[in-house]
């Protein structure tokens, strides 16, 4: 892009500039044109020619104020800081009971709860292969299970984010809890983490479940739920980590980011919502790549296009729907087993990226997740990277600091025509929808992943103890595994037998048929999450309940290209 | 880097188990097939019979089994079963995610090489190669 002339009163702008052109060039006599991950021209220096701050109210604002660039509320991290969101999970609903304690003991409220890889694949422990069993998370099959992990704890005073993939059959687990204690569903806080029904087909296919047009009628019916039921509950976020995990551009994430929830907010616009009442719980993920400025123009612009997207699109009214809230998560693909500790200088760049970029709640991965599931001194390393941050470095004592730098807000202008061009790209597919149901969307991320994977190849992408700066390692400094054992889970094993030998059959097979009834009838008919719920309550299990829908509506299989 | 094309080697890359995580799987399988080696490439989750099979049927010299989230822990399964159905040739590697003290227990049960994250490209297309050489030759000896 070639630089505007400048319109500022700046007498000897141009003449100063001319005379820094001519001695940069003569300092460096071969100048390479870099560009980013997103393929955006990154030059040597911004000055007002680039911006000037003559659009400040149009482009920017003020933080809480349209068009929301500057953050989406007034105080931002100055009134109150990110949420710490850790992943946990690991073993039994004991286990995982145990670490929550110890969590909200030290003053925690935002939790997460992350099942094992069986649960994602929609099974029951006893339907998989037991050494595979709560190596990755817990292992949550039934109401039981979920009363275990929340044992002692008062579900009304947490917010829960859950690993959940649709049908949602943990948070019917926790409803069914809260309804055995008594406790209002209208009291159940938290997010369906794993709602992206498309960001699973095309990218992190563990969680896809169900067939997509099955996958489809689930979300908009769960949607429909919370906002009948659950007005604690953000039934939708939208996950573009799975993208840029996959390989996708930070450009090409964000867009197909957006285009996912123009398909969501559609789909639920068909199904005769009004937008100001789903709109303000959409919530998004992003991954937070070491690309620092690019990553922190890469939220600026989506918060922008957000805002205009629900109000000029979708008529939304309400404020709370123009907000971009969003939980960030550094990149683990960044990181390297090489020189494992270096890890941590890789984080700590990602969470600032990930903070300066405004988001509302930040996991920072465990420098030995490229080792092993993480280790609890490593997560321990991970946590305090926040709180170093945020309480020694003071991040956070000014609001979107980086603001009005000519630099970033010209990435962030760049940054948002490439994604606006991935989003035109993906509304001439037909929407994100047919998008990934062409294979559009996995050849467009798979090209990326490829293109990015030759720079490294070729050195051209420098990553540090992989393909420069290598040394000799010490082997055996690793910490060691803690891996859940047999006895343990064939414990778990037990209990699920018995749990199924003592509940009433009839009841739940008249829950599971109801379910299969609802899931064989037109879309807009029955509400199908309802029946999930019920089908829970009366005692049926997650591996039941996605087997009951899967055999109605067909299993989700990803479109296999190399 | 491109290996010697006339009866190219067949390597089989998949997934077993539960975890779908396929960036690695596919990028190593791309430059597989662009180095000359027939690349045979599934969806994930297969099990150890659907792997057995299926190296059976195409004739692969070499299976190359990418884990994410503790799926190698199946593997030993998976160079029992190629034992039993006379596949005894047939070099097996895993790429991903592999704690040290696994590594061992995988090499003991058979796994020619691990690849870990950092791994280059040429390092990975050379010694499957060879790996699927050697496997040739024990194929035809026998």
């Amino acid at each position: 892009m070639s630089q505007q002339p400048i319109q500022l009163p700046l007498p000897g702008f141009e003449t100063a500039r001319a005379q820094w052109q001519d001695e940069y060039s003569q300092q460096l006599h071969e100048d390479k044109t870099r560009h980013n991950r997103s393929g955006v021209e990154v030059r040597p220096l911004y000055t007002p020619a680039d911006w000037s701050g003559e659009r400040y109210l149009e482009t920017l604002g003020f933080p809480g104020q349209l068009p929301m660039t500057r953050g989406i509320y007034p105080s931002m991290h100055r009134g109150r800081s990110w949420s710490q969101r850790q992943l946990i999970g690991l073993g039994t609903p004991e286990d995982y009971n145990a670490r929550l304690k110890r969590i909200l003991d030290a003053g925690g409220s935002a939790v997460s709860l992350i099942p094992c890889n069986s649960v994602y694949r929609g099974f029951d422990a006893d339907e998989v292969d037991a050494l595979l069993l709560g190596t990755c998370g817990a292992v949550v099959n039934t109401v039981d299970d979920m009363d275990t992990c929340f044992e002692g704890v008062d579900i009304a005073a947490l917010s829960t984010a859950m690993n959940d993939p649709l049908p949602f059959t943990l948070l019917a687990l926790l409803l069914a809890v809260a309804k055995r204690r008594g406790i209002p569903w209208s009291k159940v806080t938290g997010t369906s983490n794993q709602s992206d029904y498309l960001s699973h087909c095309v990218a992190n296919h563990m969680f896809y479940r169900i067939a997509l047009p099955g996958s489809r009628r689930v979300l908009v019916d769960h949607i429909d739920f919370a906002a009948r039921h659950l007005p604690g509950w953000n039934p939708v976020s939208v996950v573009g980590q799975h993208m840029q995990q996959a390989g996708a551009t930070p450009a090409q994430a964000m867009g197909l980011t957006l285009s996912t929830a123009v398909q969501y907010a559609n789909d639920c616009v068909a199904a005769g919502m009004d937008a100001d009442a789903f709109l303000p719980r959409f919530t998004f993920f992003f991954d937070i790549s070491i690309s620092f400025f690019e990553e922190i123009a890469k939220m600026r612009a989506g918060r922008r296009i957000w805002a205009r997207v629900t109000r000029e699109r979708f008529g939304a009214r309400d404020p709370r729907a123009w907000r971009f809230k969003f939980h960030g998560q550094t990149s683990g693909v960044d990181l390297t087993r090489q020189q494992p500790l270096n890890n941590i200088s890789r984080v700590t760049a990602q969470a600032m990226a990930g903070i300066f970029g405004g988001l509302q709640s930040l996991h920072t991965d465990s420098y030995d997740e490229v080792l092993s599931v993480p280790t609890e001194d490593a997560a321990r390393i991970a946590i305090s990277t926040q709180n170093i941050l945020r309480e020694e470095a003071h991040l956070v004592d000014v609001i979107d600091p980086l603001g009005g730098s000519y630099y970033v807000e010209k990435l962030t202008d760049d940054m948002e025509e490439a994604i606006l061009a991935v989003m035109d790209r993906i509304e001439e597919a037909g929407g994100m929808y047919l998008a990934v149901e062409s294979g559009l969307v996995q050849s467009m991320i798979g090209a990326s992943s490829l293109a990015f994977q030759e720079k490294v190849e070729s050195g051209e992408q420098t990553i540090v103890g992989v393909n420069a700066y290598r040394a000799e390692e010490q082997p055996g400094a690793r910490a060691a595994l803690s891996r859940p054992r047999p006895e343990v889970m064939q414990t778990q094993l037990d209990r699920l037998a018995d749990y199924k030998r003592e509940r009433s059959t009839t009841a739940v097979k008249a829950g599971l048929d109801a379910l299969a009834r609802s899931a064989g009838a037109k879309a807009g008919q029955d509400n199908i999450f309802e029946g999930v719920v019920a089908a829970a309550v009366a005692g049926a299990t997650h591996g039941e309940i996605v087997a009951t829908l899967r055999d109605e509506m067909g299993t989700g299989e990803p479109l296999v290209q190399v | 880097m491109i290996v010697e094309q006339q009866d190219p080697v067949r390597v089989l890359v998949t997934k077993l188990g539960l975890d779908g995580h396929d960036r690695g799987s596919r990028v190593v399988a791309a430059f597989l097939r662009d180095a000359g080696m027939e690349v045979i490439y599934t969806s994930p989750w297969q099990d150890v019979a659907a792997v057995v099979q299926l190296a059976l049927q195409e004739d692969v010299d070499v299976i190359g089994i990418s884990s994410l989230a503790t799926d190698h822990l199946l593997v030993p399964k998976l160079t029992e079963a190629l034992a039993a159905a006379g596949l005894h040739h047939v070099r097996v590697v895993v790429g991903g995610i592999v704690p040290d003290e696994d590594e061992n227990m995988l090499k003991e049960a058979g796994v020619s090489r691990v690849f870990h994250p950092g791994s280059t490209r040429d390092d990975i297309i050379s010694q499957v190669d060879a790996l699927a050489r050697e496997a040739r030759h024990e194929r035809d000896a026998t």
